[in-house]
């Protein structure tokens, strides 16, 4: 059971910066790491993360083992509009992963 | 170097740990070998070319005592007016230590507003982060802290 | 009156059930407070904390008809945030038919196979967790209550005794690090008070949410003693010794910690 924890203020006005965080439960396993008997655990990261505003994006990361477990991310964007901001995270093994959360823009 | 010397006694304190904690069973590898500075150097020419690096513009906040190398906060923020003609357009950290030198890349634009990025980062030992920030008119800009890693004091069998 | 006062006194003396050397009421520190700035920010930000993400999860459990039952928790606990403020300030709480106390996760693992005819879930699994994590995050601010059950007493006095007893290669007791020692450090690390205000919790060492178990667990087998297993009574007695030892802090769950 993925979790998803995003934080975008319900309302803004027009032409604030706000703050955008996204929290998203990943064991991000870096590919290094051993077991008792010696074998390497093989990588299982987040490779990248997408953020898109009324379908325009408006942030993208690429993401690597040193990124912690359980990535948080937190950047900023201009409130222009309302309208639905989109989340996507894509990794390893086909991992997939979307939220979205409204904004009301006055 | 201080950074051998952080090294030696580091392993100086792992070893007299492990003599205490007889049948220590640790499942992380702890000095991974394949990091090298020269590792840190050409990843960061892939992303900057051959264009200079300039000291300024680009703050990076992480605490210089981490309690734990598994999640230490960071904060990337560069100062720029954000507008369609001087903007950030991408901001690149790197480390030292890790067995690899690349953290993150993170690409923004005029309608981020402000060039602040933050999220939770894992630094394998004591050393050196950079954060490497290109501006719309293609310049690069840099900063870099130190920071010193402790581990958690016991092991763990699960 | 006076009758009433005496009366008053003898509770008063029963309910603070302290030993000698156990922290003071005024002295009580929780873990947070030894922290660096930036960890306590992770803490301090639902919308940050990553323990909040099993929380999350919890809140989805608790809605979910499971068993041959077909019940969810809510179908008889309601709104949690109702029927579940103030639960897990007074756990472990004495369970009468198996007549010996029993902490949250026990007590949801009777509940799931008793009541909803579903299977038990195995401590620090990802659902166990998640409706531990949950049902306690709804006392959280809310002060610890002592174990003032008189049925708690003898298995109170075994939680002590585990607390303070040596064990292990290194021949350490709980108490000489967590009453004699704390504030000072072992290996880079402060050595706290060991108070189980913010469980489960989540803990960058493990990366993920984790229950006072596993933390005891990892620390008997830092001091090289066989730790128990989960869900052994000897868990249960000193988690309810902690939780008396703890009483009046206020719960923190989800806690983030090094």
């Amino acid at each position: 059971m993925a979790s998803v924890l995003v934080n975008v203020p319900k309302r803004a006005k027009r032409g604030d910066i706000v703050e955008i965080r996204a929290l998203t439960s990943h064991i991000m396993e870096p590919g290094y790491r051993r077991t008792a008997a010696g074998e390497v655990i093989p990588r299982n990261i987040i490779t990248s993360f997408a953020c898109r505003y009324n379908g325009r994006e408006i942030f993208r990361a690429d993401l690597f083992p040193a990124i912690a477990a359980n990535p948080y991310l937190s950047f900023f964007t201009t409130a222009s509009e309302s309208g639905t901001i989109e989340f996507e995270w894509i990794g390893d093994n086909g991992f997939s992963q979307t939220a979205s959360a409204a904004i009301t823009v006055e | 170097m201080a950074g051998n010397d952080r090294s030696t006694r580091r392993h100086f304190l792992k070893a007299a740990g492990s003599a205490a904690l007889a049948g220590t069973i640790t499942r992380v590898t702890l000095r991974p070998a394949e990091a090298t500075p020269a590792m840190l150097n050409s990843a960061i020419r892939n992303v900057v070319g051959e264009a200079p690096l300039r000291n300024g513009k680009v703050k990076l906040d992480i605490p210089p005592l981490v309690e734990n190398g598994n999640t230490v906060p960071m904060t990337v923020s560069v100062t720029s007016p954000m507008t369609a003609d001087d903007h950030v357009t991408s901001i690149h950290v790197f480390n030292e230590k890790n067995p690899q030198p690349y953290i993150g890349n993170f690409y923004l634009g005029p309608a981020a507003g402000r060039a602040q990025v933050a999220t939770r980062i894992r630094l394998a030992d004591s050393q050196n982060v950079v954060a490497i920030a290109q501006m719309s008119d293609g310049s690069f800009w840099s900063a870099s802290v130190d920071v010193v890693v402790t581990l958690a004091a016991c092991t763990e069998e699960l | 009156m006076r009758r009433t006062s005496a009366i008053v006194a003898a509770l008063l003396i029963v309910a603070a059930q302290t030993y000698a050397a156990d922290i003071p009421q005024r002295q009580r520190r929780s873990g947070y407070s030894f922290m660096a700035p930036d960890t306590k920010a992770m803490q301090d930000d639902d919308t940050a904390n990553p323990g909040m993400l099993w929380v999350l999860d919890g809140e989805a459990l608790w809605n979910q008809r499971i068993g041959a039952a077909d019940k969810a928790c809510s179908d008889c606990h309601g709104d949690a945030k109702a029927s579940m403020k103030g639960v897990a300030a007074r756990y472990p709480a004495f369970d009468k038919a198996l007549g010996r106390p029993v902490d949250l996760e026990q007590r949801i693992d009777l509940c799931r196979t008793e009541r909803q005819q579903a299977t038990a879930l195995d401590y620090e699994s990802h659902d166990l967790l998640a409706l531990t994590a949950f049902i306690t995050h709804q006392s959280r601010g809310m002060p610890i209550v002592p174990a003032t059950d008189p049925q708690l007493a003898p298995f109170l006095e075994k939680g002590h005794e585990l607390f303070t007893q040596r064990q292990g290669q290194l021949n350490l007791a709980c108490a000489n690090c967590h009453n004699d020692n704390w504030d000072k450090h072992l290996a880079g690390s402060a050595i706290t008070q060991g108070q189980p205000t913010g469980y489960p919790m989540y803990r960058l060492e493990w990366q993920t949410l984790g229950s006072l178990q596993r933390r005891l667990r990892s620390c008997m087998t830092g001091i090289r003693a066989r730790a128990f297993s989960y869900g052994a009574p000897e868990l249960v007695e000193l988690e309810l010794y902690l939780m008396s030892r703890a009483a009046g802090m206020p719960i923190e769950t989800p806690a983030v910690r090094p």
